[in-house]
């Protein structure tokens, strides 16, 4: 299944900053989407594209996960070749992770 | 006086940024039963290219759409004493305010009162001082020449003199953005700034409503998923708040959109980092314990925001000029349209890199393959079309058209079929932030009448 079944995002920018949010349409599903979508594994997702570290914050009764990709958008929307140099488009990306079988009851 | 525990402040928000659209802005001014209008028009590099602007002529340098939006409101503003507070200011905020009289003048109206919030632009304190720049291995004297605008992050508290002095229009230059929404909470219900509990949630208030849009269902909609009602006629949302800092979100019936708690969940998060440190030249706003509330149809009950002390610094942007970005496209399509793509990019690269030009940064990708979210994501789909994309930055706007003319000359000197060269070239006004002693920023707040 991929994330996008079970759950919403924007992304947004901050400098150099990428940041991004996950958040579950039902709490329910939140614990799987807490399990599979770890900071690690967003981080091998944007490879292309984050070349620093990514933080993981979790806001549990949100059912909410946000991430922040450091060194991500090409210097910032200010100087960025990229066309979508806010990386607004970053949202949908994370939304196409496989995260297995659906879980929640 | 109205006995303030039982006072609601109706808030709305007018814009989300420069090029916003107008029409909701009046629909919410008409119906909203406003008793505050607030724009938020500045992104970060506006304000270096509204000095740019400035320079050339000293009585431009503010919003290019301001005039436009209070010719929309200012009679509905002033009928209904709706107040308006924006930061459409941008480089000249003195400008901005004549240019609000005259519009005021231009419509008839008798009398209005304009306060002016001034003390954002710091450049001159930063002559003979040299700073660290935050997210860069430089200072700030690396830059040399090349700065154009330094602005600091002023909070709500010029914003509330200027409410004070009773003027109909309150207009800045940069603030924090959700302190433009807190400075009228503030001066309603007399809240202290050391009372950290409400300058977070008078935090949360204004971060909600600052994207405008953004929490009625703009931004949000994927048919089959996330299903928005009349997006086409999307509202724009207002807050209406207590003297607790409680607020219930919502919209002006009969608009397009929703305001439902998945929108005002991505709305709380967009773009905060950590939700529990928020920082905020007011407070360290924490929106950890935030709850969302579903109150009724598009009305969203927002509690539990908190905070702690405001940071020792503020925030600064820096505008600097930063060489300039050459670009080209050019578009193949029908069958091996994708191969012909690729062998364009190619030749672009081959003759880029004999010309010298293999060394700057630079994008060489096809839209419609892998332009957005690079190779590994978008491996296994073959398009009917693609379009060829080359971008550079360069230090020289010569060596920016001849990236540009490379794509171009594609169409006599590159694969079969290519067509619909679009080139551009532009001088890159970046952005960079640092960190300055709060007493080194002086406010000031001047008054213009008709």
């Amino acid at each position: 299944m991929l994330l996008r079944e079970i759950a919403h995002s924007r992304a947004g920018d901050k400098g150099n900053r990428s940041t991004i949010s996950v958040i579950a349409y039902d709490l329910k599903d939140f614990a799987q989407i807490e399990r599979c979508v770890t900071a690690e594994r967003v981080k091998a997702h944007y490879q292309d594209m984050v070349h620093g570290p990514v933080d993981r914050y979790v806001v549990p009764h949100l059912g909410a996960l946000n991430f922040v990709l450091h060194d991500a958008l090409g210097g910032g929307v200010t100087r960025s070749l990229a066309l979508d140099a806010h990386g607004k488009c970053l949202s949908s990306a994370i939304l196409s992770m496989d995260i297995g079988p659906h879980e929640a009851a | 006086m109205a006995n303030q525990s039982q006072k609601i402040i109706r808030i709305g928000a007018g814009a989300g940024y420069s090029g916003d659209r107008i029409a909701p802005a009046v629909e919410l001014a008409e119906k909203g039963q406003l008793d505050y209008l607030v724009f938020e028009c500045l992104a970060e590099r506006t304000i270096a290219l509204a000095q740019l602007e400035r320079s050339k002529n000293p009585a431009l340098g503010f919003d290019p759409l301001l005039q436009d939006r209070m010719r929309a409101v200012l009679p509905l503003c002033v009928a209904q004493h709706i107040k308006i507070i924006t930061n459409m200011g941008a480089a000249n905020p003195h400008a901005a305010a004549q240019a609000v009289l005259a519009v005021a003048r231009e419509l008839g109206l008798s009398q209005l009162k304009v306060a002016v919030v001034q003390g954002d632009d710091v450049l001159p304190q930063l002559v003979g001082h040299d700073f660290a720049l935050m997210e860069h291995e430089a200072t700030l004297s690396s830059l040399g020449d090349r700065v154009i605008s330094a602005n600091a992050y002023l909070g709500a508290e010029p914003l509330v003199r200027a409410l004070e002095t009773g003027a109909d229009v309150v207009i800045t230059g940069r603030v924090a953005d959700p302190a433009l929404f807190l400075a009228p909470l503030v001066h309603e219900f007399g809240w202290s700034f050391d009372d950290w509990q409400r300058m977070g949630q008078g935090i949360v208030i204004g971060h909600l409503l600052e994207c405008a849009a953004q929490i009625t269902g703009g931004y949000f909609a994927d048919p089959g998923y996330r299903d928005v009602p009349d997006l086409a006629r999307l509202g724009f949302p207002l807050a209406e708040v207590s003297a607790d800092g409680s607020a219930v979100i919502t919209k002006v019936e009969g608009s397009g959109g929703c305001v439902t708690t998945a929108t005002c969940t991505e709305q709380l998060l967009y773009e905060i980092e950590n939700p529990s440190q928020y920082l905020q030249p007011d407070v360290v706003a924490d929106f950890s314990k935030v709850t969302l509330t579903q109150v009724g149809q598009d009305r969203v009950q927002v509690q539990g925001a908190s905070g702690q002390a405001k940071p020792e610094a503020l925030k600064v942007t820096v505008g600097y000029r930063d060489g300039f970005i050459g670009e080209g496209q050019i578009s193949y399509a029908g069958p091996g349209a994708q191969a012909r793509g690729q062998l364009a990019l190619d030749v672009l690269r081959h003759r880029l890199n004999a010309a010298g030009m293999g060394d700057f940064e630079s994008r060489y990708e096809l839209l419609g393959v892998n332009a957005i979210h690079g190779h590994s994501l978008s491996q296994g789909h073959e398009p009917y079309e693609v379009r060829v994309r080359v971008a550079m930055r360069v230090p020289t706007w010569q060596q920016a058209e001849q990236v540009a003319n490379e794509v171009e000359a594609l169409y006599l000197n590159g694969p079969a079929g290519g067509g619909g060269v679009t080139k551009s070239v532009r001088e890159v006004i970046a952005a960079a932030s640092l960190l300055m002693p709060r007493d080194a920023v002086q406010t000031s707040v001047s008054i213009l009448e008709m």
